[in-house]
């Protein structure tokens, strides 16, 4: 697509409209700066946000966010809403891995006081916390057990004694999300779910520690437990292949049902069923088991974390070493939310794919110590490079379905990183720079390159400039313990 | 001069986020074998040398593209669960007025190592081209 063919609405904001292709049922929003759209010119991202616009029952405009790059039907940046209940449901609109999403924790230790142990603490999190291809879980569950997870995600957690009620607190949905419906997940993915709660899994995925190095908001800081020169954790994963299978599963069906309800698409992997249908509220279903599972699952890997800082820390330590829960968001999600189309509350499928939800100030849903704060959003880096804790905004409810970023957003593919970076020489660069690095695999290592993504504070920017978020604070990695 | 392009094969084809693999035979048997070989050969899955076992397989579905997503999906899914991959794969397809019918005999031996697991085999504009020689898909994998 060329740049002449978008609006300008200013440095940060761009529209492709409606008349761009005459099947588009709305316009493209997207936030960026020119060198950030330049980026992805030469790649699908806005192609496929156009083909997202497509989808049956589209409500307003399809947002694109700042870190968006190619995917796979829908580009991963991107946030679409469909009217509820006559809209659409489009698996390939939420992704392979439902729920994926970023837990964040925060400690009291000193990082300088921290920094003998450190590599004691990346062996602990490398071994408590399971990685890497076909990884199995740090708990064995029956399937009777399995469905407990499904329906009641870290609610299960929190009754089997690996979360505490402050957890759920601080988790997006409160760690449950309602409505799942165990029954239509098939068989397939509920055996590669049993086998995998509770581990990492490989490919982007991490845990990630960090020094909290930059504060930008005092007092949210001080609510969300984030302290200056302290450590933290991040958890980023999903819901392993309990998700992928069922995404394949409803993909696959739903080539049918677009037949059925005589839907036309650009692009089969955009496959979707009308949500009032009994494809569609399988789906959902479905869906929503999924969401549950990845809940409990950050939670096991949040409860190993804590094992591992306890092991290292208490011994030294007085206090100081508890991890307290920041928060735990999802980017790969579909949602019956309730948003103002033209002044007037509207009840939507907010479909957002590599995008994290950023309800502003007192909206609902939000613990009451966070409600004058809007919703924290966690946005990870790169392994070498900074993460951010934002929080959402009033302007992210009117321009992007109170959503903004999910990370750096990738600029190079993987077959490009494997020849460029060579593993072991990025991981001997990244101990040089002071990041201790656990990673199962040299070739996998050199795939996620911090070279590889975009600069995530050029993104950050991005999105409070439009105003789609605001900064908290600035979080540099110590240690990274890849799959 | 330039090489020839054999009649069969596979090559990875760039893609910011996933992995795409581009996939030509002379037929659809073929093509499915290769696009099996590429799959495997994206993943690095090593087999070991011994307990070689065979399995046979059936699959239906709408349409051609849609049964090699069906196909490649069950081999995914059969490498992570049983740690088993082919390298022999002997294909009949049948293409009838409303299905596909696949009829697979496979062997192959339990999976050695694996370097990277693939999550999902999309639908993404595939679409299985006919050329002059035989035919030809791109594939895109989720990892």
């Amino acid at each position: 697509m060329r740049l002449q063919d978008l609006v300008k609405i200013s440095d940060y904001e761009w529209e492709i409209p409606r008349t761009y292709r005459h099947d588009m049922r709305g316009a493209v929003r997207i936030f960026a700066t020119r060198q950030l759209l330049e980026q992805v010119s030469e790649d699908l991202s806005l192609e496929q946000a156009v083909n997202a616009a497509t989808l049956p029952g589209l409500v307003g405009a399809v947002v694109v966010m700042p870190d968006m790059h190619q995917g796979y039907g829908f580009p991963i940046g991107g946030v679409a809403a469909t009217a509820y209940p006559h809209g659409v449901i489009s698996p390939g609109a939420i992704g392979y891995d439902i729920n994926c999403g970023v837990r964040l924790l925060a400690s009291e230790v000193d990082y300088e006081a921290a920094v003998p142990y450190l590599d004691t603490l990346a062996t602990l999190l490398n071994r408590y916390c399971p990685s890497g291809v076909g990884s199995e879980g740090v708990v064995r569950v029956n399937m009777a057990e399995l469905d407990q997870i499904l329906r009641r995600g870290a609610r299960w957690a929190l009754e089997r004694g690996f979360a505490s009620e402050a957890d759920l607190q601080r988790t997006e949905e409160f760690g449950m999300v309602a409505d799942a419906d165990p029954a239509q997940v098939s068989e397939r993915a509920r055996q590669r779910g049993r086998e995998q709660i509770g581990s990492l899994g490989a490919g982007n995925h991490f845990i990630e520690v960090d020094v909290i190095e930059q504060i930008f908001d005092v007092p949210a800081a001080e609510t969300m437990g984030l302290r200056q020169g302290c450590l933290a954790v991040q958890i980023h994963c999903g819901s392993r292949g309990l998700g992928h299978q069922i995404c394949s599963d409803y993909v696959q069906e739903f080539q049918n049902a677009v037949r059925r309800y005589g839907i036309e698409l650009p692009d089969r992997e955009l496959v979707c069923a009308p949500l009032d249908s009994p494809e569609g509220r399988a789906y959902l279903g479905a869906m929503r088991a999924a969401a549950n599972f990845a809940f409990a699952n950050r939670q096991l890997l949040a409860y190993s974390a804590r094992r591992a800082f306890e092991e290292t820390f208490a011994p030294h330590f007085r206090h100081g070493w508890q991890l307290i829960q920041v928060y735990d968001i999802a980017h790969n999600m579909g949602k019956i939310e309730t948003h103002k189309v033209e002044g007037r509350p509207v009840r939507v499928c907010v479909h957002r794919k590599g995008a994290t939800r950023a309800f502003g100030p007192g909206a609902p849903g939000l613990p009451p110590e966070y409600q004058p704060l809007g919703q924290p959003v966690l946005v990870p880096g790169s392994m070498g490079t900074a993460s951010w804790v934002l929080v959402g905004t009033e302007r992210s409810m009117e321009r992007s379905w109170g959503s903004t970023c999910h990370g750096a957003g990738r600029v190079m593919s993987r077959a490009k990183a494997k020849k460029e970076v060579r593993g072991e020489r990025l991981r001997q660069e990244l101990e040089q720079s002071g990041i201790r690095v656990r990673a199962g695999s040299m070739p996998g290592l050199a795939e996620e390159a911090p070279q590889a993504y975009k600069d995530v504070d050029m993104v950050v920017e991005t999105v409070t400039h439009a105003g789609i978020a605001r900064k908290v604070a600035r979080l540099r990695p110590v240690a990274v313990i890849k799959g | 001069m330039g090489s020839v392009r054999p009649l069969a094969g596979y090559e990875e084809v760039p893609h910011t986020a996933d992995w795409a693999l581009r996939v030509w035979a002379p037929d659809l048997p073929s093509l499915f074998q290769q696009a099996a070989a590429g799959m495997y050969a994206l993943a690095g899955v090593v087999l070991a040398a011994d307990a070689h076992l065979e399995r046979d397989l059936t699959l239906t579905a709408s349409d051609a593209e849609t049964l090699l997503v069906a196909f490649l999906s069950e081999l995914l899914y059969v490498a992570e669960q049983e740690r088993l991959a082919f390298d022999h794969l002997t294909l009949t397809i049948v293409a009838g007025p409303q299905e596909y019918v696949l009829q697979a005999h496979l062997r192959g031996a339990a999976i050695r190592s694996l370097a990277k697991m693939i999550k999902a085999v999309t639908f993404h504009n595939l679409k299985i081209r006919s050329l002059e020689q035989g035919l030809e898909t791109e594939i895109i994998f989720d990892v």
